[in-house]
């Protein structure tokens, strides 16, 4: 149809080439803190007897969200100990962490500025949907060429796709919160920080939270694909199972990561709704 | 001593305000300058003086910009034009800065009408809000917040939080938060509007009694006449976002500015508003002075109607109007208040002691 053909992939492979180039040493540095991160996590994991960590799982469980699922929890993690997924699952744990402490890093300031302006609502609002939008996959490419192959990457890649949710819904959670709140912090002679964190964060809280916990969700649904480019954990097990055509393998991979989403989910989305009414009902 | 003296306050929503003015001066109505220019009038030329210690009632419907005046004060709202003097600091010259000072030294923070308290503080929280603001330290804010929060009625409730309260009690919560900052000026945008009849009622006397006690400088912004005219010492009358008419509550049923206030008091309980000293004859004739003297029939200058007519009910023949001295300075006889509920009653120009002087109309 056309003549020609508009060079899109040498523009941003020239792009990606050209960062590279310019800022290497950057993204070595970053590269190197992300990597003692989750190493260092999962050493931490690691050390103890297994029954230590999962004490602590069962112990949050119970406090955000009852002695059903926290029953339900221990039975999980015994049941991935006992098929021998146990190093796999704490890996997984360590490398989603990390990311979520990076998402919440990022995501938490960006969605606040975003709310305290129209102007970078506007900016971000395109960008968020093209990060959700696009194929997951499309990210190893270049999270490979940045950050090489393994966990690095993996987590670069998690936390692309994991940031959106928290953004958008740390900006909706602020700009919900009621307008006579704010006129009430300003007349009693508030700062912006001081506006900022004593009435509307703790007030978006229990909506921020609920950014963090679709965050981790989105986090854990990389997993596997983030396995592809050498992230380890037990989406390589699952990638395993798919190229070996071992069902089981995959199988119980699988159920390890269902295992640990609805664990972090209950935990999470516990923190929200304990921290209050959600905002206008009070 | 005037506390706050505002000036000439404009306030007109949307781009380019001064559009406004012009058209203001040409006398233009409020919905046609909106028609014309998409500009909305809240406040025009609204002057008023609020003394130390003295409650003053803004009073208008929905939509006659009395809570935008209100924000004017502290300017939570920027007003258009005109200036604002509170303790003789001219307020809209304040940078942001000192602004966020001079609130939290002078202005008591506000009381909302819907509470605006915060969810996620208990009640000892909330009330310590203003204090902590300030940096006061923890110890300290929590003693002053829980002294206050025996004054509101609310001690035992300290570590409650707001969703488990009543709405006369998270309104209590809001005006202990206020009233613990010791600012002189207290802010109240229709604070007790939200609530039910008689909480409201109750929680009228309970702002008259702390007022006895702690002598604040209040604005007070309601829609409710007869609450206008329980709790304000003075009134400001608003309609159109303009003051109409200033005055006490005498003041104004006695000499509305226009019908539009005439008809706002024509059915006001004349029995609440009218003091012994605007219905009584006086001096007193020396019969009548003796008769009355004779009955036992006795009631204060600042006596109600209400209360003339109880001791008129109880003892028969006039009732003697004394003042602090015990001296005899008037008497009120039964036609006399009979005459006073009419509403064509008005007073002989020498019974009201300059009532006519403190009228300011602005029509």
């Amino acid at each position: 149809m056309f003549p020609f053909r508009i060079p899109l992939r040498d523009w941003i492979a020239d792009g990606v080439d050209l960062l590279i180039e310019r800022y290497g040493v950057l993204f070595d540095g970053f590269s190197a803190v992300v990597f003692f991160m989750v190493d260092g996590l999962k050493d931490l994991f690691m050390m103890g007897h297994p029954l230590i960590l999962m004490g602590v799982f069962v112990a949050l469980t119970i406090w955000m969200a009852g002695w059903k699922a926290a029953l339900l929890a221990a039975l999980g993690l015994l049941l991935t100990e006992n098929i021998g997924l146990w190093p796999a699952f704490v890996e997984t744990l360590a490398l989603v962490l990390t990311a979520e402490v990076l998402v919440v890093v990022v995501g938490i300031p960006l969605g606040i500025l975003a709310a305290g302006s129209d102007r970078v609502d506007t900016l971000l609002r395109p960008v968020l949907d093209f990060m959700q939008t696009m194929p997951a996959f499309v990210y190893l490419i270049p999270a490979v060429m940045f950050f090489g192959l393994g966990l690095v990457p993996g987590v670069m890649a998690t936390f692309v796709f994991a940031i959106p949710p928290l953004v958008r819904l740390t900006n909706l959670g602020i700009r919900q919160v009621p307008q006579d709140l704010i006129e009430a912090a300003d007349a009693f002679g508030a700062t912006r920080t001081q506006k900022l964190l004593k009435v509307q964060i703790p007030t978006a809280l229990p909506t921020i939270m609920a950014g963090v916990n679709q965050s981790i969700m989105l986090g854990l649904s990389m997993v596997v694909i983030a396995a592809m480019i050498g992230a380890g954990g037990l989406g390589e097990d699952v990638l395993r199972g798919i190229q070996r055509i071992q069902i089981g393998q995959g199988f119980e991979a699988g159920l390890a990561v269902v295992i640990l989403a609805v664990i972090l989910d209950r935990i999470t989305a516990g923190f929200g709704e304990r921290r209050g009414p959600p905002p206008g009902t009070a | 001593m005037s506390q706050i003296v505002a000036e000439g306050l404009y306030k007109i929503f949307g781009p380019r305000p001064e559009r406004a003015f012009d058209l203001l001066d040409e006398g233009v109505s409020k919905d046609e300058i909106q028609a014309r220019t998409g500009l909305v009038v809240g406040v025009q030329d609204a002057s008023f003086t609020v003394s130390e210690g003295e409650t003053f009632v803004v009073m208008g419907l929905s939509g006659s910009g009395k809570s935008t005046l209100l924000r004017l004060l502290n300017r939570l709202l920027e007003p258009t034009r005109g200036s604002v003097q509170v303790a003789g600091v001219e307020v809209t010259d304040l940078g942001s800065r000192d602004l966020i000072q001079f609130r939290r030294d002078h202005f008591g923070g506000m009381v909302f009408q819907k509470f605006a308290i915060l969810p996620n503080r208990n009640v000892l929280d909330n009330v310590a809000f203003g204090l902590e603001l300030q940096g006061v330290e923890k110890g300290q804010r929590e003693e002053k917040a829980r002294a206050i929060i025996d004054l509101v009625g609310l001690a035992g409730h300290e570590a409650s939080y707001p969703r488990q309260l009543s709405g006369g009690m998270q309104q209590r919560v809001g005006l202990a938060r206020a009233l613990v900052v010791e600012a002189e000026i207290l802010l109240m945008d229709e604070a007790f509007s939200a609530l039910d009849p008689l909480i409201r009622h109750h929680m009228q006397d309970e702002l008259l009694g702390l007022q006895e006690r702690l002598q604040r400088t209040i604005v007070f912004v309601t829609h409710d006449l007869d609450e206008a005219f329980r709790v304000g010492d003075r009134i400001a009358i608003m309609n159109e976002g303009a003051v109409v008419q200033t005055g006490t509550a005498e003041d104004i049923v006695l000499n509305p500015a226009n019908d539009y206030v005439r008809s706002f008091v024509r059915n006001m309980d004349r029995t609440q508003v009218f003091r012994a000293r605007t219905v009584m004859e006086s001096p007193p004739g020396e019969a009548d002075g003796q008769t009355a003297a004779g009955t036992g029939a006795t009631v204060s200058l600042d006596a109600t109607l209400a209360q003339v007519i109880r001791q008129a009910a109880e003892h028969p023949g006039p009732v003697a109007v004394r003042d602090d001295e015990g001296e005899l300075v008037g008497i009120i006889r039964r036609d006399r208040i009979l005459e006073a509920m009419d509403r064509d009653f008005s007073p002989l120009a020498a019974d009201i002691e300059g009532a006519a002087a403190q009228v300011s109309t602005v029509d």
